[in-house]
C-alpha cells in the first residue's frame, strides 16, 4: 500500500466521495484545477495554495554544457523550468505522519 | 494566483455550482495530494507533474551566522518533478495569444 501511486483517478474519486456530484462530473473538474493553475504558468504567473506550496516558473539563459559521455560542449537554449517549493505546513505533515508510523 | 482566486476562478467557469462545492473541490484535491505524500505515496498526474517524497538523512550541519555546528534530523522532503507535457508547454509557441 505504500508504494502505491496516486493518479488523476483517485482524486476525482476524492471529489465524488466528499463533494457529491457525479463520478464525470468530479473528474471534470479535476481537470478543470489542473488546466486552470498550468495556464496561469504558462502565462508567467506563480501560483500559491496556501498550507500546500508554490508553484513558479523561472527562466533560464543560455549557457555551456558538456555532453558527459563524450566531452562534447553544447550549448544549452534559454528555457523556462517550474519550482515547486512546500509550505511548511506540507513538510510538517510529511514528516509527522513519518513519527506516527514509528 | 493564490487558492482563493482558483476556487473563484472554478466557479466562474461552472456557474451551476456553488461556492461552497468550488472550494471543497480545490481542497479536496491539494488534501488528498498531501495525505497521498504524508503516506509515502508518489502521486502522478500526467501532463502535469509528479510529487514525490525523498527521504534526507540525518547530517551535522552550521549554523552559517555562528559558525556553531548542529545536528540536523533526518527527514522527508517533498519533491516535484515537472510532467513532459508541461514542460513542452511552457517552452513551446509562447506565443498563443490564448487569453484566459
Amino acid at each position: 500500500m505504500n508504494n502505491q501511486t496516486i493518479t488523476r483517478a483517485d482524486l476525482s474519486q476524492a471529489v465524488y466521495e466528499q463533494v457529491g456530484l457525479s463520478r464525470n462530473e468530479s473528474a471534470d473538474l479535476v481537470e478543470t484545477v489542473l488546466a486552470e493553475i498550468c495556464k496561469a504558468l504558462q502565462k508567467g504567473e506563480m501560483v500559491k495554495i496556501s498550507s500546500f506550496g508554490t508553484f513558479q516558473v523561472r527562466s533560464k539563459r543560455q549557457r555551456i554544457g558538456r555532453n558527459p559521455k563524450t566531452g562534447e560542449e553544447v550549448p544549452i537554449l534559454p528555457r523556462r523550468v517550474l519550482t515547486f517549493r512546500a509550505s511548511n505546513v506540507l513538510k510538517e505533515r510529511i514528516n509527522n505522519e513519518k513519527h506516527a508510523e514509528d | 494566483m493564490t487558492k482563493s482566486e482558483l476556487i473563484l476562478r472554478l466557479a466562474e467557469l461552472n456557474p451551476h455550482l456553488y461556492q461552497s462545492h468550488s472550494e471543497q473541490i480545490v481542497d479536496t484535491i491539494f488534501e488528498e495530494i498531501t495525505k497521498a505524500l504524508a503516506a509515502g505515496q508518489r502521486v502522478e498526474l500526467r501532463g502535469f507533474g509528479a510529487f514525490s517524497v525523498k527521504q534526507r538523512k540525518a547530517r551535522t550541519g552550521r549554523n552559517p551566522r555562528t559558525g556553531e555546528t548542529v545536528h540536523v534530523d533526518d527527514k522527508r522532503v517533498p519533491f516535484f518533478k515537472i510532467g513532459k507535457k508541461m514542460h513542452e508547454r511552457l517552452n513551446g509557441i509562447e506565443s498563443t495569444d490564448d487569453e484566459d
